[in-house]
């Protein structure tokens, strides 16, 4: 009988700390995504301390965030700081659409961060854009964080 | 009296239609009973098998010829080939004059006979084609040809027993073109190659140092336009398969790609893209005259002409979302047709023009589909977690595509496949390729 409560507690415990796993793995993924826009940091490179080399787009979306305009500011800052220096805009998209369709939607994403690398001074002969389309996935998962880490376009120093 | 008298009537009829019966393959519809069919091996001499084996090392031909063509007509699945092993009668002696009793013994109701013979180094080959019911010859044909040329001299066969059972073209005569892939997803390594229809005599035309994309075939002729990243600047290229040398097409100052050729091979029409906005273009190949088709600022891609040439079908988003329009090839006359659930992409114009194949995502799930180029009578043929880029065969009965399988937690176990589907919805099969195979193109015939 004792035997037999323990042996049911212990399968409690187990059930619990399953849920609560489960629940931290949903958490990461939350704390990561806006919407289905990645807000992390793990595939992030820097061009120069703080100053991040990427942004991140919704499905099927070229509008920049509010945290992309941001970087993109800091980008800008940098480039003024560096005028020798120029840069590669590289536009990708999920793995969830067709190839063509992601190839024009991955210029549309480079093309948006261009405009707002112009808009904040950076003669447009410093930057040149290339779409990958689905291409060049950084995360070969499929499930939405991984898409949405793929979703980008990132900038590159071309000199 | 009366009565015996009809009768009588009635069973002459019947042996009349029985005698006169030419086996019909219906090709509308799924095949649930295909239609049992004896393929006997060509008969060669002595001579000729030792001279093919001396000269050409080709060992039992007239087997290796009947096994390509029981294999495709068996990938057609109108067509259920017996067990060679169930013959009663010899090659030599079938292709003078089959025993009907004994192929119907065996339950076939066609029966293909054959021979080969070497002369000059030529192979020539002749065959017939039997309804083995009606006890009569339907079909025969002699043609010469190299030896090496083996497996066409299979299809060209086997094209010409579809078209007599069915009453349409075959498409066993033909090549695909495709992107051979290798290595992990996110450093895939991509080459341009082409096959045999069926999976044989593959050759990799791309070594693979760039990324190469959505290859098609000119309907008229050998020549290929894709989508190369060379020099990492992805631009559309034709290529001439026969002598290898290849060229940029157009000068854009930017990105041009989805590609594919106008019906009568003199015209390319693909997307460039500039400033994020893609729109349609053509180039002339002799001329070399560029034209603009489009002018949105949506995307605008993915265009594919009617076989007639006087309207494309293309992929835009200016609704909102991705969805299929159709225009007038002059750009003029722009009409959404798909309005279902979804987005729809790869709008492809039918050789046959009645129907346009597409890719659907609706829900998470991608779908080949077809439609009526008005948008009406939408038929969804596959459902699958990611699949895309349907090609038409030559004859418009059968679509091949590429599906791609989802990756476990830790990212592995990708794939990327080609399959083909026909019309009816039936008669899924994964195409055998060496390595993982995506954007396949099927070539038109190669003979006519």
């Amino acid at each position: 009988m004792i035997s037999n409560k323990i042996f049911k507690n212990v399968i409690l415990a187990i059930a619990v700390s399953f849920l609560l796993s489960a629940c931290a793995t949903q958490k990461k993924m939350d704390s990561q995504m806006q919407g289905d826009v990645y807000t992390g940091t793990d595939t992030v490179e820097y061009l120069a301390s703080g100053v991040p080399d990427r942004v991140f787009f919704a499905t099927n979306e070229s509008v920049l965030t509010t945290a992309s305009r941001d970087t993109l500011r800091k980008q800008a800052a940098w480039l003024r700081k560096n005028p020798k220096i120029n840069v590669v805009l590289e536009g990708h998209a999920d793995e969830r659409g067709t190839r063509e369709y992601n190839l024009a939607l991955g210029e549309r994403r480079a093309n948006s961060a261009k405009d707002y690398l112009m808009t904040y001074g950076i003669s447009s002969n410093r930057i040149s854009v290339i779409s990958y389309g689905k291409e060049r996935p950084v995360d070969s998962g499929s499930n939405p964080l991984a898409w949405s880490k793929n979703r980008r376009s990132v900038t590159v120093k071309a000199n | 009296m009366i009565r015996k008298v009809f009768i009588k009537l009635f069973f002459t009829f019947l042996l009349f239609t029985e005698a006169n019966s030419v086996i019909e393959v219906d090709i509308t519809r799924g095949n649930l009973n295909p239609l049992p069919v004896a393929v006997s091996p060509l008969f060669s001499d002595e001579n000729t098998n030792k001279k093919l084996k001396n000269n050409f090392e080709i060992i039992q031909l007239g087997e290796k010829i009947s096994e390509v063509v029981e294999n495709n007509l068996k990938t057609t699945g109108l067509f259920n080939p017996i067990e060679k092993k169930a013959f009663l009668q010899k090659p030599d002696v079938a292709h003078l004059k089959p025993r009907f009793e004994d192929w119907a013994l065996i339950k076939s109701q066609a029966l293909v006979t054959g021979q080969i013979k070497l002369e000059n180094e030529k192979l020539r080959v002749e065959f017939r084609l039997w309804d083995v019911l009606a006890g009569k010859e339907i079909l025969a044909l002699a043609f010469t040809t190299v030896p090496k040329n083996w497996r066409r001299v299979g299809h060209i066969i086997s094209d010409k027993i579809y078209e007599r059972l069915t009453g349409e073209k075959g498409y066993f005569d033909t090549r695909i073109i495709y992107v051979a892939e290798q290595g992990p997803k996110t450093k895939r390594i991509k080459k341009l190659a082409i096959m045999d229809q069926d999976g044989f005599n593959t050759k990799y035309l791309t070594l693979g140092n760039e990324l190469v994309l959505t290859p098609r075939f000119n309907p008229t002729n050998q020549m290929v336009t894709y989508l190369s990243y060379f020099k990492n600047l992805p631009r559309v290229y034709l290529l001439d398969i026969e002598t290898g040398i290849q060229e940029v097409v157009g000068d854009f100052p930017g990105m041009t790609f989805a590609p594919r050729f106008s019906p009568d091979g003199k015209k390319i029409i693909m997307s460039f893209a500039k400033d994020g906005n893609s729109e349609i273009f053509t180039m002339d190949l002799e001329t070399r005259l560029v034209e603009r088709i489009t002018n949105h600022p949506s995307i605008d891609t993915s265009p594919s002409y009617s076989p007639d040439g006087k309207y494309i079908t293309f992929n835009s988003d200016r609704s909102g979302f991705q969805q299929i329009y159709t225009m007038k090839s002059d750009g003029t006359n722009v009409k959404r047709i798909s309005f279902g659930k979804g987005l729809y992409g790869t709008p492809v114009w039918s050789p046959r023009g009645d129907l346009i194949a597409f890719t659907k995502l609706h829900k998470g799930k991608f779908y080949i589909g077809v439609m009526r180029t008005d948008g009406k009578g939408e038929r969804l043929l596959t459902e699958n977690y990611y699949q895309e880029a349907p090609s038409w065969s030559p004859n418009g009965r059968v679509l091949i595509f590429y599906r791609e399988t989802k990756t476990d937690d830790k990212g592995e176990g990708f794939s990327a496949r080609l399959w083909s589907i026909d019309l009816t919805g039936y008669n899924e099969r994964q195409i055998s390729t060496e390595t993982d195979g995506s954007d396949p193109s099927w070539s038109s015939l190669l003979t006519n």
